[in-house]
């Protein structure tokens, strides 16, 4: 699914990833941990190609191509999808406009029929009463006064739309009450399939509670440092990065 | 014809003003009287002034003023409620009166505080580098016509990382008896790279006389330098005062003003702040209270030159009675002068059914990636609050005045400079305790 | 309701991304002899078999106007080289139609093909739809729709010439009542050789069943367009009316010098917006119309109400201040425009709100886009009178730039005369957010759809003014006029 080699990129002439090895197979959960500042948000968004975050070394191919030599929406059409650490305001633009918009662009990239309203509102409702989202989220622009969790919600709500096969989801569980967590989880689970692979970028042990991976990763420094099973996460959460970032040094 | 007279009164007088003899001064004189004459005095096919018309300028001649007779120095209000607070430099019709300015203590070595005429005997090369060098000319006729007429002014430069702790405290005072008279001060502050100073003019007027000062100030910031720059207007009752402000601020530099206006018939404050290097940051603040028939215009250009550059501009004020007030405040962020940062505000009360107010705040952006903002409010104090304020029995009166103090204290609280802050409260305090027109009715 | 991708992709794919209406209809037309003077202005009263009164009116505009020779407006910011008044046409008119159709089959084929490749088919428009068109091309009016239907109610709405005939009385009575022929340069010029335009009178208590719709093409070359149209809404009415322009691609600059009146008596209601896309020059800037139009509606009545809503894409230069005179107590005036300019367009637009009966209210919702070189200037008056007791004004303008290259400008003048007014003003100018732009990308959109998407988010306070079927149409509009100014 997923295989980057030797990663390096930098921000602002500021390296961030440093020769960063992961590979993703078809159907996994991994979950990547590391403490602030050690390029997991640079990840995701070298991933998904924003501007301003250059890649200087070593490559991503993603089912059997070069990720990186795609246009942020090609990438999304390929069904790489990331649910953003801060989910951004667009005043103006109804959240219902901007969920059919995205998703017949996807369809229409992946060659498939365009849904009309009926279609579209029929297929939203149904996941949204899924996700235990309020229809009323819909109708407001997309993000502007939303909380917190209801940001978060609407990341997953899309993301169920959408259905990727790799899911980067950064940070979807901080500033997360246990009820929104839990949402947020069972919107990932309810994904899980042998065909999608899921990228679970967080801090904290806490989400992989409800979405259990099938690998954990250290990140310290712009490197992997250490990969294992679920249990790393357990022990992260006992011992902290310390050890880790000395490590990488 | 007064424009006339003005160039007239330059052709009797020209022998006899400062610097007569050099060269440099005299070619600066010639332009600025050829440029006032070509373009006489400002009008409404002006766009700038739009909505203010020099009618006193028109309608009476006002001479050059005269040597003037002494001044006592007991006579003369003080912002500082006690002396020692600050250097003080005197001001009598436009000329420095040295045996009654005071400066305590030594100055900071480094540090050049005096008058131009003064300094235009004693370092004439210097002069000629900085005098005339700073703002734009095109369209400024009483700009050229202070250039022609100007005698005397303060003149303050401070070299590199000099810091004045106190602040100095200049004092202009138009003292005008029967007759109208006239006179241009012309001010020069220069402020090395790093150095602070702390500059409060003070205008007041002695007597009833009718009087035009028509003050022009150049100021150079220069980088990483920090002038704080606050006016307090307290013309006579027929006074017309134009004041023009050219500064130039460089990298880093901080031009912090704020200018609360009370006194004269007719008032003009027109200020251009040119932000010439990346961090360069001003803040042009102010407060009005107009009463009778008085007119306040305050105009101002802020132009971005360079990236990262800030101004921020909050002008409030209370209209009385058939007073005029007028704000146009325009910011230019020009081409290239990314990530820059503007904001402007102007809000009015107005206190009576004959008075107006007239705002003009604009952008002008050429770049892309800026923020820039601007808002204007007119309106009566809040019906709700007075309502409230007097549901807890307070009254009507007093209500009122609390209102206004709150609404001016607002702005007149930001400002840094120790002690100052209490003297404008108190006189808005002293303004408020005549009867306004909102008691009256 | 936002545009949807595959509509842009549609246009898109038919135009190749530029001007969609740029095409020239061939039908032989009769044309005035090229320049102005007293003939001219006799013309094309003559043409028109125009009342004695209306070419005296004509005739006293053209003579003020020669007096203001070399007056045209400088203090807008809009720059453009001189205009040659007597190098241009000032009536050109398809020759069939001359006397005006009496129906449609009377109409030239060729221009009922011509407003189908518009997008206006004036036939299906008839049976499908539900609005009623005035269609004018060049200089005259050739098809009206429904006029049978909307005079079973009394409401007039047909060519400005043929009001001049049927209606004198009330033509003579409010024409120039609002904008007077001396009103300014561009003004002045139209009362001398306005040519067409609509026209629409609603009775008392009458309420319009239909959008009423007028739809301007320029056609001919070297052409000045120069329509009037007046709108009266007599008290207890109600309209909503709305224009549409369209003019092919030249390399010359054409001049659209247009009035429009509007009058409300007590309790009556006018919606007018305007869709204006004309030819706006090419990404080199050569070419397009110089749109230099007055509208002024004034609220003579109590509680009456003006509301203008504006889409402007097109022209090379936008030059107009729709304004509503407050003049009834409690009357209220509204102003929501969206302008954009790309390439080297420039708009120089707002509106002034002059508040005169008490009690009236305004508001102004100005939303600016620049791209390209584009500049745009948002310029606007707000004005209470001393009598304008209780009088409130609310103002927002919002400028969005996208590149480095162009302009955005506010230049809002607020006059206050009365303590119980409040006027409030607020304006912010930034750049199209990256952050929003990426997020529609991550999600599936490709760049420009993002964009109009963004922009269509921006504006939409005041695309929701529009009735339904042009809000689609014009946030369509404001996408494809963007398109080339990213990437």
């Amino acid at each position: 699914m997923l295989e980057i080699k030797n990663l390096h990129a930098s921000v602002d002439g500021k390296a961030i990833l440093k020769g960063l090895d992961l590979s993703i197979g078809a159907g996994e959960v991994h979950a990547l941990m590391g403490p602030n500042g050690s390029g997991k948000s640079t990840l995701a968004y070298v991933m998904t190609g924003r501007d301003g975050y250059r890649v200087t070394e070593g490559e991503i191919v993603y089912k059997g191509r070069d990720l990186l030599a795609m246009s942020p929406e090609e990438r999304a059409g390929e069904g790489l999808f990331l649910a953003f650490q801060y989910p951004v305001e667009i005043p103006g633009v109804p959240n219902t406009t901007f969920l059919k918009e995205s998703l017949n662009a996807v369809r229409k990239y992946r060659g498939e029929e365009v849904l009309d309203a009926m279609q579209f509102v029929k297929l939203a409702r149904r996941r949204m009463k899924e996700l235990g989202v309020s229809e009323d989220l819909l109708k407001r622009p997309l993000n502007v006064g939303f909380s917190g969790g209801e940001k978060k919600r609407n990341e997953v709500l899309q993301m169920a739309v959408l259905e990727p096969t790799l899911a980067v989801l950064d940070e979807t569980d901080s500033g997360l009450d246990i009820d929104a967590l839990k949402a947020v989880a069972d919107g990932v689970n309810a994904l899980r399939s042998p065909e999608r692979s899921t990228l679970i970028i967080t801090h904290y042990q806490r989400l992989l509670d409800y979405i259990v991976p099938d690998k954990v990763h250290v990140l310290a420094g712009g490197r992997i440092v250490r990969s294992g099973d679920k249990e790393l996460a357990r022990e992260l959460e006992k011992t902290g990065y310390a050890a880790f970032t000395g490590e990488a040094a | 014809m007064p424009a006339q007279s003005f160039t007239e009164q330059f052709d009797s007088l020209r022998g006899e003003l400062p610097g007569a003899a050099l060269p440099w001064l005299r070619e600066l004189r010639d332009a600025g009287i050829e440029r006032f004459g070509s373009l006489g005095l400002p009008g409404p096919k002006e766009e700038s002034w739009k909505y203010t018309r020099l009618r006193p300028l028109e309608q009476t001649g006002f001479a050059p003023a005269p040597a003037a007779d002494t001044v006592s120095i007991d006579r003369l209000p003080a912002l500082f409620p006690q002396s020692g607070m600050g250097h003080r430099v005197i001001f009598v019709n436009g000329r420095l009166r040295q045996c009654i300015s005071f400066l305590p203590g030594e100055l900071p070595e480094g540090a050049e505080l005096g008058g131009l005429a003064e300094a235009l005997g004693r370092d004439p090369e210097g002069m000629a580098e900085r005098l005339g060098r700073i703002g734009r000319l095109d369209g400024q006729s009483l700009l050229a016509l202070n250039t022609a007429m100007m005698r005397d002014g303060l003149l303050l430069r401070v070299k590199a990382g000099v810091t004045i702790p106190l602040p100095i405290e200049v004092v202009y005072v138009g003292a005008a008896g029967a007759e109208p008279i006239s006179y241009h001060p012309r001010n020069l502050i220069v402020l090395e790279p790093g150095s602070r100073a702390t500059v409060v003019e003070h205008h007041v007027g002695l007597g009833e006389g009718a009087y035009f000062a028509n003050s022009v100030t150049e100021i150079l910031v220069q980088e990483d330098a920090e002038l704080h720059h606050y006016k307090v207007q307290e013309e006579g009752p027929e006074a017309v005062h134009i004041a023009t402000l050219h500064a130039r601020l460089e990298r880093g530099a901080v031009y912090d003003s704020f200018t609360l206006s009370t006194g004269a018939k007719l008032a003009r404050n027109e200020a251009s702040v040119q932000l010439a290097g990346p961090g360069a940051e001003c803040h042009l603040n102010g407060a009005y209270m107009l009463r009778g028939k008085q007119h306040w215009d305050t105009t101002s250009v802020i132009d971005h030159l360079t990236p990262h550059t800030t101004s921020r501009e909050v002008f409030k004020g209370v209209v009385d009675d058939e007073a005029r007030a007028v704000f146009q405040g325009r910011i230019t962020v020009h081409p290239g002068a990314q990530k820059s940062n503007g904001h402007q505000l102007s809000k009015a009360l107005l206190l009576s059914d004959r008075a107006e107010v007239d705002a003009k705040p604009e952008l002008e952006i050429y770049a892309d990636d800026v923020k820039c903002s601007h808002g204007a409010a007119t309106g009566d104090l809040d019906h709700e609050a007075l309502f409230y304020l007097r549901s807890r029995g307070i009254p009507e009166s007093t209500a009122r005045h609390m209102l206004i103090e709150a609404f001016l204290g607002e702005t007149i609280n930001g400002i840094a400079a120790e002690g100052l802050c209490p003297a404008l409260m108190a006189s808005v305090g002293h303004w408020l305790s005549r009867a306004t027109n909102g008691e009256r009715s | 309701m936002a545009v949807s991708s595959e509509t842009l992709e549609t246009v898109r794919s038919v135009t190749g991304g530029e001007y969609k209406y740029g095409f020239v209809t061939d039908i032989e037309s009769d044309f005035a002899p090229r320049g102005l003077n007293e003939d001219i202005v006799r013309f094309i009263s003559a043409k028109k078999e125009e009342p004695d009164w209306l070419l005296q009116w004509r005739l006293k505009a053209y003579r003020f106007w020669t007096g203001l020779e070399h007056e045209e407006p400088k203090w807008s910011k809009v720059q453009h080289p001189p205009i040659d008044f007597q190098d241009a046409y000032y009536y050109a008119a398809p020759k069939e139609a001359k006397d005006g159709p009496k129906s449609l089959d009377e109409v030239d084929p060729e221009l009922l093909r011509t407003y189908e490749k518009l997008g206006i088919p004036l036939r299906e428009q008839e049976v499908l739809a539900g609005v009623a068109v005035d269609a004018v091309f060049d200089s005259i009016s050739v098809a009206t729709t429904y006029k049978e239907k909307l005079a079973e109610l009394g409401i007039v709405f047909c060519p400005f010439s043929e009001a001049v005939k049927e209606h004198p009385d009330l033509v003579q009575k409010y024409l120039g009542s609002v904008v007077p022929y001396s009103d300014n340069f561009y003004a002045t010029l139209n009362s001398a050789v306005f040519s067409d335009g609509s026209f629409v009178y609603i009775p008392p208590g009458v309420r319009c069943p239909m959008e009423l719709s007028t739809y301007f093409r320029i056609n001919a070359a070297n052409t000045g367009q120069f329509e009037r149209t007046l709108i009266i809404a007599d008290r207890d009415s109600y309209v909503s009316y709305l224009e549409g322009c369209t003019a092919p691609m030249r390399d010359e600059n054409q001049l659209h010098a247009a009035v429009v009146e509007l009058v409300t008596h007590d309790n009556a209601e006018i919606k007018y917006a305007t869709i204006q896309n004309w030819y706006p020059g090419d990404k080199d800037g050569k070419g397009g119309i110089y749109n230099f139009v007055t509208k002024r509606g004034a609220c003579r009545g109590r509680n009456s109400k003006i509301s203008w809503t504006q889409v402007e894409t097109g022209s090379a230069i936008t030059w107009k201040y729709p304004s509503v005179i407050l003049q009834g107590d409690n009357s209220i005036g509204e102003f929501y425009s969206v302008a954009v300019t790309n390439n080297y367009q420039q708009a120089d637009t707002g509106t002034k709100m002059i508040h005169i009966g008490k009690n009236t209210k305004s508001r102004i919702i100005s939303k600016g886009i620049s791209a390209g070189h584009g500049q745009n200037t948002y310029r606007g008056l707000v004005r209470m009178l001393g009598k304008a007791e209780g009088a409130r004004n609310y103002t927002q303008c919002d400028s969005l730039l996208i590149g480095d290259r162009c302009g955005a400008h506010t230049v809002p003048y607020i006059e206050c005369k009365n303590r119980s007014a409040i006027v409030e003003h607020e304006a912010t100018t930034s750049k199209i957010s990256e952050d929003q732009l990426f997020y529609c990308r991550q999600r599936g959109l490709g760049e420009e759809d993002a964009v109009a998407l963004v922009v269509n988010g921006f504006c939409r306070e005041v695309l929701q003014q529009l009735p339904m079927e042009f809000a689609v149409e014009a946030q369509k509009l404001v996408g494809i006029s963007l398109e080339g100014s990213v990437g």
